[in-house]
């Protein structure tokens, strides 16, 4: 490697370790004292029934999005290939709206819309805010499973599997969604990472998830708060590690090839 | 009676007529090729019959049912495309079970069959490997397979040799047609490649612009093509334009003698076709014989164990293949008098500009 590649890799390495570094040792510093060197941060963010429960809370909320975005956008996007290939410029025109429209401008036009709909859709996390973050991901759902589908030979794929008799429910289900597992992986694991990370919505419409969490704890408890953000960071790390893991398995590197007409 | 019929098939896309009545019966076991080139409609009839498509009038009677208006998936029609239809998430044993698990087979009988199948089309080593591991060549005898474990009412086959080299092309087409004969199953098989049709077929059907142009034996679509068109698509063909006087045809200040232009009315315009194997060449000696038109080889080109001469002079352009050992005494430059036959010329009346045939790309899209 040249020494000038060796070089910015190395300035670039820095600016990516270093926060974490510095956090990590601010973490381990006595939140009575101030001094080096204890695990009672990590230790008291454990036993945190909160941390648990709004752990739980947003995962749930990101599974239920997933759940939601891929029974929503995997038999649209399929059908738009499959049958209105012109519509594909308007979807994708209409998933870059959630881009461009910042968030507390979409709350705030969600919460007027929606005021006066049933408690159990606007009180309820699972209701509201699933809602809201379908939206929020659903560039990175169809984006990634747009590259999927485009990945694959989707008209010949379903005429084959018609001419053998298959009804369209299990064309989709044992031969179209096999070989975009990864896509839907990918778009998956973004909208797992953003509905972990999101904050906007959730604090202006008053609901108490893990980001809300984070930021208290921030404001109220510095230590403990590096311990946090570090497991938050790990969390998200082992998302992204699992898709990599389940990505590389028999299947995706076929579809690929059998798209490479 | 036919066990496979297309009725009077129309279909438009826009202001393009793709289909415009095509009228096909075809017997049980048989083997039918539509030919043609580019954009004549074959692939679109092809698709009516296995359902992806449906026609804007006109009927699909298979053994007596009518299945024009029937989802594909309750069709029974066993399909090979032109590629890249294997599910890449299956290894090559599950491709051919695919079918049968939607039939809903015992287990036992299944692989029974998918076994049996996979022999047949010589892959019976490779049961356990997923497309991208096979070649293109292997994954359309996989595909075959997987077309025929449902035991189709018909095998539709789309171009399936298109996207393969050329010795595996004609290794396959035969592979095809022993199978075919062995199961005794109807065939349609959809080509642009006239040899590829010509060898393996019962029957041919030649078509253009949305229509049959003419549908028979090999044999005959070679030795008696009737129209313009034909004539140009299947193999080689001089097309010597003239009209008709006592005796014979005007062409190029040479009065040929033809015997099927005794029937026709002196005046009339017409085409005579005559197969470049057909016309015997010798070195040009001065005096002209009967049938004799005089010109030079411009052009040789090898073919084994025929040369084809090019040969051009006053109003004449001929083709002929000569016997290769013949042609070394005929270099290019070679004043030379091309003699054709009085009898296996074949006469088509000139009603009309001839069709231009356009270029087919080697690997030709729907």
């Amino acid at each position: 490697m040249a020494p000038s590649a060796v070089f910015w890799l190395l300035l670039g390495g820095l600016y990516f370790f270093i926060p974490l570094l510095t956090t990590f040792l601010f973490s381990l510093k006595s939140n009575q004292t101030g001094k080096c060197c204890t695990a009672a941060n990590y230790s008291w963010v454990i036993h945190n029934g909160e941390f648990w429960h709004t752990l739980k809370i947003s995962f749930l909320l990101a599974l239920e999005t997933i759940v939601i975005s891929l029974a929503i956008f995997v038999p649209t996007i399929y059908w738009v290939h499959l049958k209105v290939p012109k519509l594909r410029p308007v979807l994708a025109f209409l998933a870059l709206i959630p881009f461009v429209v910042p968030p507390i401008v979409m709350v705030v036009g969600l919460l007027k819309f929606y005021q006066g709909s049933p408690n159990w859709f606007y009180a309820q996390p699972w209701g509201f805010l699933a809602g809201a973050y379908v939206i929020l991901a659903f560039p990175y759902m169809y984006f990634s499973l747009d590259a999927g589908f485009r990945s694959i030979d989707v008209h010949t794929l379903t005429e084959a599997s018609q001419s053998l008799g298959a009804r369209w429910t299990t064309t989709l289900f044992k031969v179209i969604l096999p070989n975009i597992r990864a896509a839907a992986l990918a778009g998956s694991f973004l909208a797992l990472a953003i509905v972990m990370g999101e904050y906007t919505i959730a604090n202006l419409s008053a609901f108490h998830t893990f980001p809300i969490f984070i930021q208290y704890v921030n404001e109220t408890q510095g230590f403990p708060a590096g311990a946090l953000t570090l497991m938050s960071f790990g969390i998200t790390w082992a998302a992204m590690g699992s898709l990599l893991l389940v990505g590389r398995k028999r299947g995706t590197r076929a579809a690929v090839v059998a798209g490479a007409r | 009676m036919a066990y496979l019929e297309l009725q009077n098939l129309h279909r438009d896309f826009g202001t393009v007529k793709a289909l415009d009545g095509i009228e096909i019966e075809l017997g049980e076991g048989e083997f039918l090729s539509l030919l043609g080139p580019s954009g004549c409609g074959k692939t679109t009839a092809l698709r009516l019959v296995a359902g992806f498509d449906r026609p804007d009038a006109g009927a699909i009677v298979v053994d007596g049912k009518n299945l024009t208006n029937v989802a594909p998936n309750k069709r029974d029609m066993g399909m090979v495309f032109q590629a890249y239809s294997l599910f890449p998430n299956m290894t090559a044993r599950q491709n051919v079970e695919y079918g049968l698990r939607i039939r809903g087979k015992d287990r036992a009988d299944r692989r029974k069959r998918v076994s049996d199948l996979l022999e047949l089309v010589g892959l019976g080593h490779a049961a356990d490997r997923y497309p991208h591991q096979l070649s293109g060549g292997m994954q359309q005898r996989v595909a075959l397979a997987r077309a025929l474990a449902i035991e189709p009412r018909v095998l539709l086959l789309d171009e399936p040799l298109s996207a393969l080299d050329a010795k595996v092309r004609v290794q396959l087409r035969e592979e095809i047609r022993r199978i075919q004969l062995d199961l005794g199953i109807t065939t349609l098989y959809v080509t642009h490649d006239q040899e590829e049709a010509l060898s393996v077929s019962d029957h041919v059907a030649v078509m253009y612009g949305g229509r049959i142009e003419q549908m028979g034996s090999p044999a005959e679509m070679y030795s008696a093509p009737a129209t313009p068109f034909v004539a140009e698509f299947i193999g080689t063909m001089n097309r010597l334009e003239g009209t008709v006087v006592d005796g014979g045809v005007e062409h190029a200040g040479t009065t040929l003698r033809i015997e099927a232009a005794q029937e026709r009315p002196r005046g009339e315009r017409v085409l005579v076709l005559v197969r470049p194997e057909t016309v015997e060449v010798g070195p040009a000696n001065g005096g002209s014989g009967v049938n004799t038109l005089v010109g030079n080889v411009v052009t040789q080109t090898f073919l084994g164990p025929v040369t084809r001469l090019k040969i051009l002079g006053e109003g004449v352009d001929v083709i002929a293949d000569v016997p290769t050992q013949k042609a070394l005494s005929l270099p290019v430059g070679t004043r030379v008098a091309a003699v054709l036959p009085a009898e296996g010329a074949r006469l088509l009346v000139l009603k009309e500009d001839l069709p231009q045939i356009p270029e087919e790309p080697a690997s030709a899209s729907r």
